[in-house]
């Protein structure tokens, strides 16, 4: 199939494309308006006069600090949870050892238990292992999650028999298996993955609050919170400066996965 | 999770698994547990008096019709949001995943939604939706439609079943995406040769092939409906009007956090976490057996 | 799904005991039954794996940046530390942080440390958690209605007094104005913990519209007969180029704490037994009144009427007064900074009008805001609660006081930051700033108006916006709404009672 006109999906795929840029392009004109004019309800969809000086503003303070702490968190749960989901993923499927039902149940729960009523104990927990305001405490509770496991173990489970016996009559083990088979086969499926789990890493705002108390470690989420002013004065273009600047990497990422979803295996065999 | 491959060692499946399991021990087992704990006292917030109640917090839970009207109420936006969301995910995934021009501005133009913070996602919609000072909230009440989501539960409820699927809306296009491009070309082309084509193709080469995935999804959107979607319903509606839009993890904060009731926020979440495992359970059992020829 | 002449073998796959959720999802080789094996597929897709391993490489190396640059900056110092846990963002956080950066600079032994922890709520739930794994800090702002479970929390918290007479440090209660000081006091008196800050309910209006409507712009409804009245003027005069963007007469923010909270204690009218709380935790809700279910009826008929516009909870209702659609606005004294800075229009600050029949002689009213308490460790020295006993006796100078008072328009808690603020000039360069405090400091405080010492008032007030958004919506009468907020809030109450061994 080679690249041909097709209206109809240009159609389809422009008004979905609005119904989804609309809110990011208020937030870039935003940045440009008197956040008085914005807090009155006076946001125009257009650019605005106040030019692009904000960003000048915002950079001058923490916000790069809180950017690179960002950067680290997410890249740390992105890879820690695709590395230990994909492992357990591939334990469970493909082998058969005593307790592995169980085993799967048990880390599939965990994503059944509401943050909130995890907070106290998970807080004391953390504080018995000394990772109270570390930098490693704001990511090691995060990659235990087991949404990265479901996705695996589905696509583990569809790996056709044929594959499995062809590798094994190579004489392939199971981790040469799983470097050259398993991992390319699931490749569309993992930049998705990256690409999810460290937009949820990046925006991570009440446990890095409540476990870190060094404002060095503030990430840019909450970076934005503390700006947006509960009774006074909100600087309503400053605010969304620093969410256009939050939003720059993770569609960084988004841009340079995107290859991933091509490349991955749709060529079939050639 | 049965294989008729399977490889036969023993010790290296469990040092596999070891790192995850580890983790959940430590940071979800024994939290829950101590939740679970917690369901079964009255505690004040500081711990200081602590007196066991048996099942006092589930009895109170139960016998009181508001929260039984809160159960119905979060299955009703379990299922708006996750089928709301899904069905344009596929949707809009589906002609992204043709072979047109610019197909990677479109693709991102529609996942980046999931980059925004929680908080800054929020804002926007009351932005937008502020019945008085929204861009679009003015605009309707301009042109004479009452739009009011202080005062109609029926707009409240609406509003936060089209925010929170909003978001997740790429959520689920990522995965259809990459689900979609995981199918061979060559089947396709095959079922296109063989004469099917468009609605046919996808309702029975498409969308079996796209199962796993499928699956994935409506569990995975459940309970983000279930859970994550606290923040946005927190910041647009609060529960209200009167309890229109308080869903069954709204309960939980504003019992656990606000109210600083351990026991009953405790219960609460035991019951949201039962519920959610045995909707998931039926899901793997009734969804996940079906053959697909 | 036979495609004749194509090479499928697809019912294999669906049947080799797979749970079918994968079946059929790659059909790699049973499609026209070439067979791969391990090497030729792992060489036609090795360009993934290529690519996979150059990324973590690079990744890795991405990682390990943010560690290093971040773990290494974690300094210490060697003096005193207070950590002061707060819920302040924007222009209030930046006085806070000046606050604890003029102590700093004033002495050399203790530096306090301000941290930002969320909302009032979650810098709470933060605190607990902490006090539970023993790692309090030692000040945290805690709003008004968590008074009630602070005060419960026995050997969490050093109150103030008990502060005062262990370190030696002189925190005499008596400097604080009384309508402030009264809610975060036992019922002899003593201090529980330092008012920190504080603001009260006031009525803002529309000196313009108040012009176009015929009204006198330097005069403020003072009693509720001219507020309907007003109120009435304006709406006749709404659409007409002269009334501006002015939609509706009348909104609320806080509706329950300004309507209701509020209007009981200028009126001293009980809003629970027990001198609303104070006196015991067995206090049972009477807002339920005649004169309250009056004061509902009456704004439950405005709404009806279209005087009255239902904005939301809390502080949402704020921008429609300073975006000019509501003409007068209850709220905050503390909003006074949004209003200066985003309104377009002439405005002033008034008193909250009064029902002289129901009282001729209206009293104080209440404050809103948070204090501060202090918190204990098991390792925590009497040299660290002597600097933070320091720090609360600083803030309370006149200078900082008063600095706290105009930087961020909550009122002065002493009555020196007054009086500075007063030879400063600041009241002829603001005027309208000391209305607040004129209603703080009005008659003698009763046990009606010393403030609410209710548990989980927060919940309390959530059951009433939400019995009254049903009143709203005519869905039941305002006597029902107060009714159902007395029966299910004493609920509440005796839950609290319950969890905290009373």
């Amino acid at each position: 199939m080679n690249s041909r006109a097709d209206p109809v999906a240009h159609v389809v795929l422009v008004l979905g494309a609005i119904l989804f840029v609309a809110p990011l392009w208020l937030v870039f004109v935003g940045a440009t308006q008197d956040s008085a004019a914005i807090a009155r309800g006076d946001l125009s969809v257009l650019l605005g006069n106040e030019g692009f000086d904000v960003y000048a503003r915002v950079l001058a303070g923490p916000v790069p600090r809180m950017l690179l702490v960002s950067l680290g968190m997410a890249l740390a749960i992105a890879i820690g949870k695709i590395v230990i989901s994909m492992l357990s993923a591939f334990a469970v499927v493909f082998f058969r050892f005593p307790g592995r039902h169980v085993a799967f149940w048990l880390i599939f729960i965990t994503l059944m238990l509401p943050v909130e009523v995890r907070i106290i104990p998970t807080y004391s927990v953390m504080s018995d292992l000394g990772l109270i305001n570390t930098f490693t405490g704001l990511w090691l509770p995060l990659i235990a999650s087991a949404t990265a496991t479901l996705l695996f173990r589905q696509i583990f489970v569809a790996i056709p028999d044929e594959l499995v016996e062809a590798a094994r009559m190579d004489g392939a083990g199971p981790l040469r298996f799983l470097w050259d088979i398993v991992i390319p086969v699931s490749g569309a499926n993992i930049a998705a993955l990256f690409v999810i789990l460290f937009i949820y890493g990046w925006n991570q705002y009440l446990w890095p609050l409540l476990v870190a108390t060094n404002p060095k470690l503030d990430t840019i989420v909450i970076g934005i919170v503390k700006m947006i002013a509960v009774e006074t004065q909100t600087d309503w273009s400053a605010v969304m400066a620093t969410a256009m600047l939050a939003l720059l990497p993770p569609v960084v990422v988004v841009v340079v996965m995107q290859r991933w979803f091509v490349s991955g295996l749709t060529e079939g065999e050639k | 999770m049965e294989r008729r491959t399977i490889f036969g060692q023993r010790l290296l499946p469990v040092v596999l698994v070891a790192p995850q399991f580890l983790l959940t021990l430590i940071f979800f087992l024994w939290p829950a547990c101590q939740a679970i704990w917690s369901s079964l006292t009255r505690q004040d917030p500081f711990g200081l008096h602590s007196q066991f109640a048996g099942l006092d917090n589930f009895v109170e839970l139960f016998t009181d019709p508001l929260y039984r009207a809160s159960i119905g109420r979060t299955v009703f936006f379990m299922a708006a949001v996750s089928a709301l969301s899904m069905s344009l995910a596929l949707f809009l995934a589906v002609f992204a995943d043709r072979e047109i021009r610019g197909r990677t501005i479109y693709r991102t133009l529609l996942i980046w939604p999931y980059a925004i913070a929680p908080a800054m996602a929020a804002v926007l919609w009351i932005v937008l939706l502020q019945p008085q000072v929204g861009i679009l909230g003015a605009w309707l009440s301009r042109h004479g439609i009452a739009w009011d989501y202080h005062l109609n539960d029926a707009q409240a409820m609406l509003m936060i079943v089209l925010a929170c699927a909003w978001k997740q809306v790429s959520y689920n296009f990522i995965f259809f995406l990459a689900g979609l491009q995981s199918i061979p070309r060559t089947v396709l082309e095959a079922a296109r040769m063989d004469g099917a084509r468009g609605w046919h193709r996808f309702r029975t080469i498409t969308f079996p092939l796209l199962a796993p995935t499928s699956f994935f999804l409506l569990v995975v959107n459940l309970v983000y409906a279930a859970f994550d979607t606290f923040g946005t319903i927190q910041a647009l509606t609060q529960g209200g009007p009167g309890k229109a839009t308080e869903t069954l993890v709204v309960k939980v904060y504003r019992d656990g956090v606000v109210n600083l009731d351990i026991g009953s926020s405790s219960a609460q979440s035991v019951v949201l976490m039962i519920g959610v495992i045995g909707l998931t359970a039926l899901q793997f059992r009734f969804l996940g057996r079906r053959q697909l020829t | 799904m036979a495609h004749a002449g194509h090479c499928d073998d697809r019912g294999g796959t669906a049947s080799n005991g797979l749970t079918g959720t994968g079946a059929g999802f790659m059909d790699w080789s049973s499609h026209c039954k070439r067979t791969v094996t391990v090497a030729s597929y792992a060489r036609s897709t090795n360009q993934p794996g290529k690519l996979l391993m150059k990324r973590r490489t690079l990744l890795a190396a991405t990682v390990a940046a943010p560690f290093v640059a971040v773990e290494g900056s974690l300094g210490q110092s060697s003096k005193i530390q207070v950590v002061w846990w707060h819920a302040m963002t924007g222009a209030n956080a930046d006085e806070i942080n000046r606050l604890a950066r003029a102590f700093n600079e004033s002495q050399s032994e203790a530096e306090v440390q301000p941290i930002f922890k969320g909302g009032y709520a979650d810098t709470l739930t933060a605190a607990i958690a902490a006090w539970r794994a023993d790692q309090a800090p030692h000040l945290v702002q805690i709003f008004e209605v968590g008074t009630g479970s602070m005060l419960a929390a026995g050997p969490a918290t050093k109150q103030v007094w008990q502060l005062a007479k262990e370190t030696g440090v002189d925190l005499d209660p008596a400097i604080y104005i009384p309508g402030v000081r009264g809610y975060y006091s036992l019922a002899d008196g003593r201090l529980a913990s330092r008012p920190f800050n504080s603001s009260t309910a006031v009525m803002w209006y529309n000196k313009d519209a108040f012009g176009a409507a015929g009204l006198d712009p330097e005069k403020a409804p003072a009693t509720w007969s001219e507020l309907i009245a007003a109120a009435q003027a304006i709406k006749g005069k709404i659409g007409t180029p002269a009334m501006g963007a002015v939609k509706f007469p009348v909104t609320s923010s806080w509706m329950i704490w300004v309507q209701l909270e509020q209007y009981s204690a200028i009126h001293d009218l009980p809003y629970a037994t027990k001198a609303n709380g104070f006196e015991g935790l067995d206090a049972e809700l009477k807002f339920n009144g005649p004169q309250q279910v009056k004061q509902w009826d009456r704004l439950l008929g405005m709404a009806k009427q279209g005087l009255y516009e239902y904005g939301g909870r809390d502080t949402v209702p704020d921008a429609l007064f300073y975006s000019g659609q509501a003409a007068i606005g209850f709220g905050s004294s503390a909003g006074r900074g949004d209003i200066v800075r985003n309104s377009k229009f002439k405005w002033a600050e008034a008193l909250l009008p009064i029902d002289p029949e129901v009282n001729a002689h209206p009293i104080n009213s209440i404050i809103g805001g948070a204090s501060l308490w202090t918190m204990t460790t098991k390792q925590r020295t009497e040299a660290e609660y002597k600097a933070v006993a320091q720090f609360l006796k600083f803030i309370a100078t006149p200078e900082q006081d008063a600095h706290f008072h105009q930087t961020t328009g909550y009122v002065p808690v002493t009555f020196a930051g007054y009086e500075k603020s007063k030879a400063d000039g600041y009241y002829e360069k603001q005027p309208g700033t000391d209305v607040p405090i004129k209603q703080l400091a009005r008659g003698t405080v009763t046990a009606n108006s010393r403030g609410l010492r209710l548990g989980r008032l927060a919940e309390i007030r959530n059951i009433l916006y939400e019995e009254t958004e049903k009143a709203l919506q005519g869905q039941q009468s305002g006597k029902q709404a107060l009714d159902n907020g007395v029966s299910r809030g004493d609920r509440v109450l005796r839950e609290f009672q319950k969890s905290v061994g009373g």
